[in-house]
């Protein structure tokens, strides 16, 4: 996907100034609410005009103020997944399926109805009303919708924040398994660190209608680490537990480590918190949490008034936060052989 | 006991008939002057709502006459009328065009009722994926507003049937051409020992009323998908 965008668009006092190209198929659109990010989906999609300014996807002029080219949204091919479904209550669940596809211009249906629907196991549901769905269907359906439009461009404007926390982590796959399988270029917009970071390759990241950093979303992640609540977290992928004792332990990065719970769903992710991690210089002989890693310092990266330690655990990376006078306390430095500390109660099921 | 005479066998016929036909014709008027108050924006708009809203505030009796005014051989479009050998006045035509004109506001606010009902979203939703202006009207927001459409039919219908003042100027009393249940009712009212024959026209009407609005109410329910 090629997107040039390069628009300003004002709406009272708030004015959003969007100037940047694209060239990957994974765009993420990172900022708060009220940071233009929904504005900039309506311009894409068409549903809003820029007051000046030019949009291009592949090549083609969707929009531009001095030629007065303005597609409109039915032939931009262009196609959106809000945050709620907003299926058609009138229609059942095959109907919703079938409506972007039967207006979709036959040399470019390349995803038929067949394959989408095992991907997103709608199979029992096809001939079901939509308003009876549960929440996660519902929204397996208005992605199935979308895509079936054979769009160029997906926009995914927070289509997790309306799910509880569970129900997200087990979209996430879906959303993944369908643009990669059918290889659609999206653009995830969101302001979830973590959502970013499944989701995005680069990141462009918006503040009060203004691009402020372009970036990938792991970098992302870490330059707000000193700023965000929760710091850093850590993804992990572990293996399946076994019981360990009253502990279940969990292959991983060539060791295993000792969790407090087995995870509700097998592939379910762990999320650890750079600050749930204590480092040591040498062994401590007796300690508490039962996680000890050997780990040897990849790198160091400044945020704030901390600095993030990059952590080569085996075959895994890890990264801990200490503040300035820890990092040289320690002696922490690239190439040394250093010890992490984490405690079993200290990770989380993401979802 | 209450019978009925060949004569008001005609004046349910037509009146039945001239409901029917009234809500038909405004039926599609009514859809898009709805949809045109709650989708568009115009300079003029609030002149149009009010248009549209007039009917309802005026005395019928003043409608019929400036339906007369407009459609009567000396009237504006007499000309016009009398070019294509259409004639209007004193025929059951007055008597749907009086109907229309009288219901239309009832008509148009049902169907704007259940338009502005419908989540910008779900039209916003149709167009991204790949439907006209004119393809989202149809399986958009038509289905969506059809609530609003039965009720406004529903409530045109029975206004129809109850039209009085503006019918008996535009069309007149005449048996079996002009003469509706209401105006039949009005002769016997006036005539002695009519009140026999009055209370049989009037029951029919109430029956006639009360099947409308069951059939409204059913089909609403219907309307509701519980899957």
């Amino acid at each position: 996907m090629n997107l040039a965008v390069s628009v300003t668009k004002c709406f009272g006092s708030f004015r959003l100034e969007a100037d940047f190209t694209s060239e990957g198929d994974r765009l993420g659109i990172f900022g708060e609410s009220g940071s233009g990010k929904s504005t900039l989906v309506n311009l894409l999609a068409g549903t809003m005009a820029p007051d000046a300014g030019t949009i291009h996807l592949d090549g083609e002029c969707l929009y531009s103020s001095e030629t007065g080219v303005d597609v409109p949204p039915e032939k931009r091919r262009i196609a959106i997944v809000f945050q709620h479904p907003h299926l058609f209550p009138h229609m059942n669940v095959k109907g919703n399926l079938l409506y972007g596809y039967k207006r979709c211009a036959r040399e470019n249906r390349r995803i038929e109805l067949g394959p989408l629907v095992g991907i997103l196991k709608l199979e029992g549901l096809l001939e079901r009303g939509v308003n009876n769905l549960s929440g996660g269907e519902k929204q397996r359906v208005a992605l199935g919708r979308a895509i079936l439009s054979n769009p160029r461009l997906l926009l995914m404007d927070e289509p997790l924040s309306a799910l509880d926390d569970d129900l997200k982590y087990q979209i996430i796959p879906y959303l993944k398994s369908v643009s990669e399988e059918f290889q659609i270029p999206f653009a995830f917009i969101s302001h979830s660190m973590v959502e970013m970071r499944l989701m995005a390759d680069r990141v462009i990241v918006f503040e009060k209608g203004k691009i402020i950093h372009r970036t990938t979303a792991d970098q992302l992640a870490r330059q707000r680490m000193h700023t965000s609540q929760v710091g850093y977290i850590n993804l992990l992928k572990p293996g399946p537990p076994r019981a360990s004792g009253e502990l279940f332990a969990y292959p991983w990065g060539g060791g295993e480590l000792l969790v407090t719970f087995k995870v509700k769903h097998a592939d379910s992710m762990l999320e650890l918190s750079s600050k749930d991690m204590i480092l040591f210089k040498n062994h401590p002989e007796a300690i508490s949490a039962r996680n000890l890693l050997q780990c040897r310092v990849a790198g160091l990266f400044e945020a704030g008034n901390r600095i993030g330690v990059e952590l080569d655990c085996g075959s895994e990376r890890l990264v801990a936060e200490v503040a300035r006078q820890a990092a040289e306390d320690l002696g922490i430095a690239a190439g040394k052989e250093i010890f992490a500390a984490i405690k079993a109660s200290a990770f989380r099921e993401l979802g | 006991m209450l019978s009925l005479t060949p004569a008001d066998y005609d004046a349910i016929r037509l009146s039945v008939r001239v409901a029917v036909a009234a809500t038909l014709v405004s039926l599609p008027f009514g859809c898009a002057a709805a949809f045109i108050v709650t989708y568009r924006n115009f300079r003029g708009k609030v002149l149009l709502e009010v248009f549209i809203n007039l009917p309802l505030t005026l005395p019928p009796v003043v409608i019929g006459y400036v339906l007369l005014l407009l459609l009567g051989k000396n009237g504006w479009l007499g000309p016009l009328l009398e070019l294509a050998g259409v004639r209007i006045i004193f025929t059951w035509k007055a008597a749907v065009i009086a109907s229309a004109v009288v219901g239309f506001p009832l008509l148009v606010r049902s169907i704007r009722i259940g338009m502005e009902g419908i989540d910008e979203k779900l039209i916003q939703a149709s167009r991204m994926l790949g439907a006209r202006r004119y393809d989202t009207l149809l399986t958009v927001i038509l289905p969506l507003s059809f609530r609003g459409i039965i009720a406004g039919s529903s409530l045109m219908f029975a206004r129809s049937l109850g039209e009085f003042g503006a019918t008996i100027i535009v069309a007149g009393n005449i048996p079996g051409v002009t003469q509706t249940m209401p105006l039949a009712i009005y002769d016997y009212a006036g005539s002695p020992g009519g009140e026999q024959m009055a209370l049989a026209l009037c029951a029919v009407s109430v029956a006639i009323s009360l099947l409308v609005l069951f059939l409204h109410e059913y089909l609403g329910r219907k309307l509701v998908r519980k899957d």
